[in-house]
């Protein structure tokens, strides 16, 4: 049977979510499916990062005025909502420990990096 | 079902003594939830979430009698069941994700409806931002079985946290040693560090707590209608779409209605002076509700109907020495979000019992605060709804409303004013203070003026919105 209840909105196979370069004002939670963060060097697309259900990406436009830092692609059938800057600022503001989650999933990305550098630098 | 007889946790030296001797949550330390609603299941998730962080070990009961999975009255806490966008994206960044068997339709667009005309309004992406549930499996009847209790499934969260769930009533609280004291229908009794109440307002139960807080003044309320059509899925999506439908028409003691899309069914809600039988019918048969409608729809099943009550004043100190009110029993928004104000004083309450404290000192220092953000912003709310319903009886006033929204959607960019301040207003979305402080802008005043004056001149007109009607 074929769901109406779905949240947020749908993209398909090789849609491009956040595009690098550009300004964003929100952040994105993977509902469902699965999404690729994709950097470029030297034209080429280099792929950083899978990400899947309860994933965010485009964070850094939350807490930065920068443009986004990389590409988010979906892989398959993915479905993501948006989480406006303003409300949650507005938000975390009222309630500070909604940030722990946040802080929570940064932290893990960092030691994963940790790992991706010790890695790097030891081969 | 967990029940109290079984095993008790508490402290280990005596289990049946609560743990903790100062006014702090330590380990060991026992909690009492009375309903297992959303106040109580978002309480309890959080200040559980918040003590594993802390590498406390907390003990937390909810006794909640009624059955989630059950259809009809026995498994529902009766109300609209919105959950607003402000809240759906809180969740999100929180880590919930309400499943697509828990939200019967996701919403992406409200569509007004006046007698002057319709408009559609959509979310500033496209996107579906709202949910539209049922607080238990569904409506008296239903026979699918694919889909899943709102309430239900946020219980099953708080659970998985380390809750317990008592499936008893609860007969008598009192104090005790200068703790609540729980009488259990079976005949037992528990002490406890800290009662919670989060009963809703559509129960006598929270009376039994009144007598612990006597400065605690319950809300003032008033009943709404709330009906179910059984229309089937493929005409709610021809007919209503992933819209909300909200109606400001002029019928006496008519002061907003809306119908709901939601899987096979949809939900008409009504909220006025003295609802009855002829109200309702009299409203359900105005042109622009049949043209909402699918033609058939008078022969739809309507055997689940009810009149819960909502809040329109909220409580007075809903705090008092190991004891709190949150939710519906303590303090909500103003007709709209209800389940938003749940989640915003039950986390607001569980930082406060657990990082400051559960004297009466503590709540109102911590906890009262935020529910006192929420009452300051109903009073706002009651003077928009009162300038709203003043408005609404005016006809040149409905037409420039209605002209100036059309417009608005008509644009590809552009700040859209009376589209957000009527967005915000009926979803619930924004405090009614962001709301009203939009309207004193000069765009949305000249905005209004503009087509107050356009749309009543002889030759102006009101024009009509592609699609406004799903």
């Amino acid at each position: 049977m074929k769901k109406s209840g779905a949240l947020g909105k749908d993209y398909f196979d090789g849609d491009i979510i956040v595009r690098e370069g550009e300004t964003g004002d929100c952040m994105f939670e993977i509902q469902e499916g699965k999404v690729e963060v994709i950097g470029q060097k030297q034209g080429k697309d280099v792929r950083l990062a899978v990400l899947g259900k309860g994933d965010f990406f485009g964070e850094m436009a939350i807490f930065e005025r920068e443009v986004r830092s990389a590409t988010v692609r979906a892989v398959g059938k993915v479905r993501a909502l948006t989480i406006d800057k303003r409300t949650l600022l507005r938000r975390i503001s009222e309630d500070p420990t909604l940030a722990f989650r946040l802080l929570e999933k940064l932290s893990r990305r960092i030691r994963e990096m940790d790992k991706e550098i010790v890695d790097y630098k030891s081969e | 079902m967990s029940d109290i007889s079984r095993e008790k946790r508490g402290n280990k030296s005596d289990p049946q003594r609560p743990a903790a001797a100062g006014s702090k949550l330590d380990d060991g330390s026992k909690i009492a939830v009375l309903g297992g609603g959303p106040a109580g299941a978002f309480f309890t998730y959080f200040l559980m979430g918040m003590a594993e962080r802390l590498a406390i070990d907390l003990q937390v009961d909810i006794y909640e009698s009624r059955d989630y999975s059950r259809s009809g009255a026995p498994g529902c806490n009766m109300c609209g069941g919105i959950v607003s966008e402000s809240l759906v994206q809180a969740l999100a960044a929180e880590g919930i994700i309400l499943p697509d068997t828990v939200v019967r339709r996701g919403v992406d667009s409200y569509v007004l409806h006046m007698d002057v005309g319709s408009v559609k309004i959509m979310t500033p992406l496209e996107e579906k931002r709202i949910g539209a549930v049922y607080r238990g499996a569904g409506p008296k009847g239903i026979t699918s079985s694919d889909w899943e209790s709102f309430d239900g499934y946020l219980l099953s969260m708080a659970v998985e946290k380390g809750a317990r769930l008592i499936n008893q009533k609860v007969e008598g609280v009192a104090f005790q040693d200068g703790r609540p004291r729980l009488e259990i229908r079976t005949g037992s009794s528990e002490s406890y560090d800290l009662l919670v109440v989060a009963t809703g307002v559509n129960t006598a139960a929270f009376k039994l707590f009144q007598d612990l807080s006597p400065d605690y003044t319950p809300p003032r309320t008033t009943r709404t209608f709330i009906c179910e059509y059984l229309l089937g899925r493929e005409k709610v999506g021809e007919h209503l779409g992933s819209s909300m439908h909200t109606y400001l028409l002029t019928l006496p003691r008519l002061e907003f209605a809306a119908i709901i899309p939601k899987g096979d069914y949809a939900t008409v809600c009504m909220l006025g002076d003295r609802i009855d039988q002829d109200l309702v019918d009299t409203f359900m048969n105005t042109p622009v509700v049949k043209s909402t409608m699918p033609p058939d729809w008078e022969s739809a099943h309507k055997d689940c109907r009810c009149s819960p009550k909502i809040n329109v004043r909220d409580a007075r100190r809903p705090f008092a020495d190991r004891i709190l009110f949150i939710g519906d029993c303590g303090v909500s928004r103003l007709y709209k979000d209800g389940i938003g104000a749940a989640y915003r004083t039950s986390k607001a309450a569980a930082k406060t019992v657990l990082f400051q404290g559960v004297k009466k000192e503590d709540l109102k220092k911590h906890f009262w605060p935020a529910c006192r953000a929420l009452k300051n912003d109903n009073t706002i709310g009651k003077l928009i709804f009162l300038v709203v319903g003043m408005m609404q009886k005016i006809k040149p006033v409905r037409k420039g409303i209605l002209r100036m929204v059309i417009k608005e959607q008509a644009k590809k960019g552009g700040r859209k004013r009376m589209s957000t301040v009527l967005w915000d207003m009926f979803t619930g979305s924004a405090p009614y203070r962001e709301v009203l402080f939009r309207t004193f802008h000069p765009g949305f005043i000249f905005g209004l003026l503009w087509h107050l004056m356009v749309s009543n001149t002889p030759f102006g007109r009101v024009p009509r919105q592609k699609e406004a009607g799903t």
